[in-house]
């Protein structure tokens, strides 16, 4: 289908699919197998500038919105769900600068980023807070020209491995949601350490791990927006990042696709290709016409909220949900069409089906979704 | 430094597919790339100017398309780009092929280096290269694979040759060919794309260049094709069949003397 | 007015020629042909294909000044490295042999080199009347612009009509420069030469265009026709012990040797033991391997065989082996008398490295495989399980 996308967003597809070809397909599975952060893979996304496709062209980006951060995290999660995530993960964790940085720390942040000099990581997520972010235990205590930070985040992507890590801590455990703001930390930072990595069903090649705060000092030029904006800025983060794991899931989708109609193309049962089969055929028809269906999706709320939309989190919810439900369908689908060899680690496929599942789950679960969802239903209802 | 560096555009070969009907190359819709050894010559000059500063100009021979081989070695971080085009230059062999390219670089006037890949990936001949070295009458070394040391006046390179390499000493300025071996070429960046994307690409034409028009194209080409066939088709494999253990034994009975013993 | 065009009341627009342009030049337009001028290459394969004459192509152009019969003999150069003639010399002579006898004309070999008269008896030995020998100590060693002076000097005196030269790196950076200073047609990598009964031209036959499609190529109007080709692509010409020939030794000036290149050093490469062009049988693997440990499957066979390992671009591509063991347009041309293709689909690019083996072997699941198009024998099967098998079988058979 034609995305009647610019000259300027052609390319980025182009550039991030010649990368997904060429350099990180040959070594997906490896990276997977060796659960290891894929630093030369990153070095090379930084030189090709694709990290900075979101941010303005005045800290060093491209000048593109989500639309150009999605089409560039799918063409990359064709090739792997889990290196792609380097680069949406730090999304993610930029956002928030982006979104209520003053220029200050934009300056200072931003052309890192954009270079991929530095990557990001957002850190809300605790043992005891996922989905009720209002429950969150790290504090945040000022003391004169600083906040001292305590507590532990838990399943941080790009943890240890990002530079630049913008942390959700309470100011004033009083006031629940409300009294939660928002930090940039940097690794190094006097009390700021790493606890353990995590051992993940997929997306392997991403680094998931503990983040420990034990009295660590952070400048109040490093709060972000005011006191007390956390839960907002959490909010806004999401509704922009949302697209992105819808984009990685249906990069995961398409690229298992790829492989089961390749596939049934060559594998011959019965004296002929099992593509003959209208079993096969159906099959690879749906798979086709759901992952479409989301991609549309996906780029119609993309453009709804790179044109300043206001309302945007139904939108971001859906494309975030129906995409990854794409996923885990289309992948298990793939892994069916390849058969007993779709199950073997020798082949490419059981490991979208492993990366997929993640899409359901991060940055709200589907449940959560549609929760948002039916909220701006009903809320929408009341105008 | 100032540098020059000759590309050809080619068909992707990794698209090449044979008709298994009629044997023949299908073309349609294969796309066409910079030679891939051209890119090795291109990442050997960004790497000497990000080391010695200097400018990058990219030449090609070839049909108004072939400016896109230009743009993407634009992209690539080369700075100015000479598009050598013109009917004129049609059926040209590598003997007015190289003529023209040296008319070019003639008149793009000093240089301290010239580079090209070791062949293009369609033609196959090794001859371009050499040619211009000859015709602008500066030394060559061919299948550079490092180059070691390099000043003003001087250089100083590995060539490989089939048993091992050569270090070889040569005065500028100078045209190396350059194997793969070489290094790994960058991907483009999406800046450098932007940036490409805006530039201009002059256009050359025979009359622009001081050239004797009787040395161009198919009139100055020595070389003529006779003849075009395809290859007699071959009777194809004697397929055997069966189990692993059967196929394997009628295999050895039937290379019989064939096999070494 | 153009050398080509269509002749529009012939054209039927049965599009044979769009299918035999090896430039995508011609599209139907309103059911005629049309000629994209600007890819056009004047290649004349549309003029072949062309079942209705309706393809008019200008190839003819005026003879130049050079008169034709002032030359005769064909000529071979002679490589040698170290003071050891290298055997694409023996292959150039045998196929050198039978041009000359074609056209009753001396065969005649020419070495260059420092002490290495000597080695002119065993030219002749190989077929050649006659040996030009320039022995001085400034050719020791290959340099593009002494050798490159003195064979244009050579050329010049004694006007030989064809002039062959192995396509090894020294060959293929020598004859460029000096078919440019003579200004003569130079074809690359001939597989097959021949003499035109005709007109005595010499037909120069390759592989054109990337692949699939061959050319016969002439150098009409200009002489001597220069040719390289490929090792072992010819057949050696045999010794004939105490074979008699003059030896006709050069000097010249002392400013022709000068060079603006110097030769340091050389350095052989040990670790390349694999001398794949001279190896008598290889087995190769291809993507069918899956990954680089797999690789050892087609290093034990090729140790049950004796052979010698190779590999397809794909597999190279992927870093399972190195480089120097790729067999292909892009890698090394081999003709061993055992040619063994374990994994490898057969792109076009495996093909012409490997075609011209006398017994082709190929294993692969998928039985419409291009691979099997050429091999001679092709076992359709799991190569995980055949090619185990075929060690074991190969190591009785094959017991020294």
């Amino acid at each position: 289908m034609d995305y009647l996308l610019n000259e300027q967003q052609v390319m980025i597809r182009d550039l991030a699919r010649q990368i997904a070809k060429e350099k990180i397909a040959p070594v997906a599975a490896e990276y997977d197998e060796k659960e290891e952060f894929p630093w030369p893979i990153v070095k090379l996304l930084a030189d090709s500038d694709l990290f900075g496709v979101y941010i303005e062209e005045k800290y060093g980006g491209i000048g593109g919105g989500v639309l150009e951060l999605a089409i560039c995290t799918e063409e990359l999660s064709k090739a792997c769900g889990g290196i792609s995530l380097s680069l949406a993960a730090t999304a993610l964790g930029t956002y928030p600068i982006i979104l209520f940085g003053n220029d200050e720390q934009k300056q200072k942040y931003l052309p890192d980023i954009a270079k991929g000099r530095k990557l990001a990581a957002f850190a809300i997520t605790e043992p005891e807070a996922g989905s009720d972010a209002g429950s969150i235990k790290t504090t945040a205590k000022k003391e004169g020209d600083h906040y001292i930070l305590n507590g532990t985040k838990q399943w941080i992507t790009n943890g240890g491995e990002a530079e630049v890590y913008t942390v959700v801590a309470m100011t004033d455990k009083s006031k629940g949601a409300r009294g939660a703001s928002v930090f940039i930390l940097e690794k190094g930072m006097k009390g700021f350490t790493f606890g353990k990595k995590e051992k993940k069903l997929g997306i392997r090649a991403s680094a998931t791990r503990e983040l420990i705060f034990t009295d660590c000092k952070v400048p109040k030029a490093n709060l972000l927006g005011k006191e007390g904006l956390g839960f907002i800025v959490a909010m806004k983060t999401f509704d922009k990042s949302r697209p992105g794991v819808a984009a990685q899931a249906v990069g995961i989708a398409q690229g298992a696709l790829d492989f089961a109609v390749d596939y049934a193309k060559n594998r011959r049962q019965f004296g002929q290709a099992i593509s003959s089969f209208q079993g096969i055929q159906f099959m690879l028809a749906d798979m086709a016409t759901q992952i479409e269906a989301a991609r549309a999706l996906i780029y119609s709320a993309c453009r709804m909220i790179d044109s300043g939309a206001k309302d945007i989190s139904k939108i971001s919810a859906m494309a975030k949900m129906f995409a990854s439900d794409v996923a885990v369908k289309v992948t298990i689908d793939a892994v069916q069409i390849f058969g007993g060899y779709g199950y073997m680690r020798d082949y490419p496929v059981e490991k979208f089906m492993r990366d997929a599942k993640i899409t359901q789950i991060y940055e709200g679960t589907n449940q959560i979704q549609r929760n948002v969802i039916a909220q701006a239903l009903i809320k929408e209802s009341l105008k | 430094m100032k540098i020059i560096v000759c590309i050809k555009q080619v068909p992707n070969s990794a698209d090449v597919k044979i008709d298994p009907k009629t044997n023949t190359l299908i073309r349609e819709g294969v796309e066409s790339v910079i030679n891939p050894f051209d890119t090795y010559a291109i990442e050997e000059a960004v790497r000497l100017k990000e080391r010695f500063a200097g400018t990058i100009t990219i030449i090609t021979m070839g049909p108004p398309q072939a400016e896109a081989a230009l743009r993407e070695a634009l992209s690539l971080g080369c700075d100015e780009a000479i598009l050598i085009s013109d009917r004129a230059f049609a059926g040209s062999d590598t003997w007015a092929t190289s003529y023209t390219l040296s008319s070019a670089i003639k008149k793009i006037g000093s240089y301290d280096l010239i580079l090209c890949g070791k062949q293009a990936s369609d033609g196959d001949t090794a001859q371009v290269g050499p040619g211009v070295a000859t015709h602008l009458d500066i030394p060559q070394v061919t299948y550079v694979k490092k180059i070691e040391e390099i000043n003003g006046e001087k250089a100083r390179v590995e060539r490989l040759v089939e048993d091992g390499y050569e270090i070889v000493e040569v005065s500028l300025p100078c045209l190396f060919t350059v194997v793969k071996e070489i290094n790994v070429p960058r991907l483009p960046s999406l800046k450098g794309k932007i940036k490409a994307k805006a530039a201009k690409v002059a256009v050359w034409n025979a009359a622009s260049l001081e050239c004797d028009p009787k040395r161009l194209g198919l009139e100055g080409s020595p070389t003529k094709v006779m003849k075009i066939f395809n290859p007699p088709p071959r009777k194809g494999a004697v397929k055997i069949t069966g189990e692993p253990e059967e196929a394997v034994d009628k295999l050895i009975e039937l290379l019989g003397k064939d096999l070494p013993r | 007015m153009e050398r080509i065009r269509i002749l529009k009341d012939k054209c039927t627009g049965c599009k044979l020629c769009v299918r035999a342009c090896p430039f995508a030049a011609i599209t139907i337009q309103d059911r005629k042909a049309v000629i994209d001028l600007t890819k056009c290459n004047l290649c004349g394969a549309c003029v072949e294909a062309c079942k209705f004459s309706a393809i008019e192509l200008k190839k003819e152009t005026a003879a130049k000044g050079t008169d034709l019969g002032l030359y005769k003999n064909v000529w071979v150069f002679c490589e040698q490295k170290k003071g050891k003639i290298q055997s694409i010399s023996w292959e150039l002579l045998g196929e050198g042999r039978k041009l000359a006898d074609k056209l009753k004309v001396k065969l005649c070999g020419i070495l260059l080199g420092s002490n290495i008269s000597g080695a002119a008896a065993g030219i002749i030995e190989r077929g050649a009347d006659e040996v030009y020998v320039v022995d001085e100590k400034e050719l020791e060693n290959y340099l593009d612009e002494p050798y490159t002076n003195i064979l244009v000097e050579l050329v010049r005196e004694y006007r030989p009509e064809i002039f062959l030269c192995g396509a090894t790196t020294l060959g293929r950076s020598l004859v460029s420069r000096v078919a440019v200073k003579i200004y003569t047609g130079l074809t690359a990598d001939c597989t097959g030469l021949d003499i035109d009964k005709e007109t005595g031209n010499l037909l120069q036959t390759r592989p054109a265009f990337g692949g699939n499609i061959m050319a016969t190529i002439i150098t009409p109007n200009y002489r001597p026709q220069m040719a390289t080709v490929r090792h072992k692509v010819m057949k050696e010409a045999a010794v004939q012990k105490g074979r008699k020939g003059a030896v006709i030794a050069k000097r010249f000036d002392k400013k022709i040797y000068a060079s603006r290149t110097r030769l340091i050093n050389m350095v052989d490469e040990l670790e390349q033991t694999v001398n794949l062009c001279e190896a008598d049988i290889i087995v190769s693997g291809g993507r069918g391997l899956g990954c680089a440990d797999n690789f050892k499957l087609i290093r034990e066979l090729a140790i049950s065989i004796g052979g010698a390992v190779g590999a397809s671009r794909a597999a190279v591509d992927s870093d399972w082996i190195p480089y120097s063991h790729q067999v292909g347009q892009t890698g090394k041309t081999v003709c061993p008398k055992i040619y063994i293709a374990c994994g490898i689909s057969g792109q076009i690019q495996h093909l012409i490295g490997m075609q011209s083996s006398d017994v082709i072997i190929a294993i692969n699941r998928d039985p419409d495989a291009p691979i099997f198009n050429v091999a001679t024998y092709g076992i359709v099967g799991d190569l995980f399980q055949v090619v185990p098998l075929l060690t074991k079988r190969f190591k009785e058979v094959c017991k020294k």
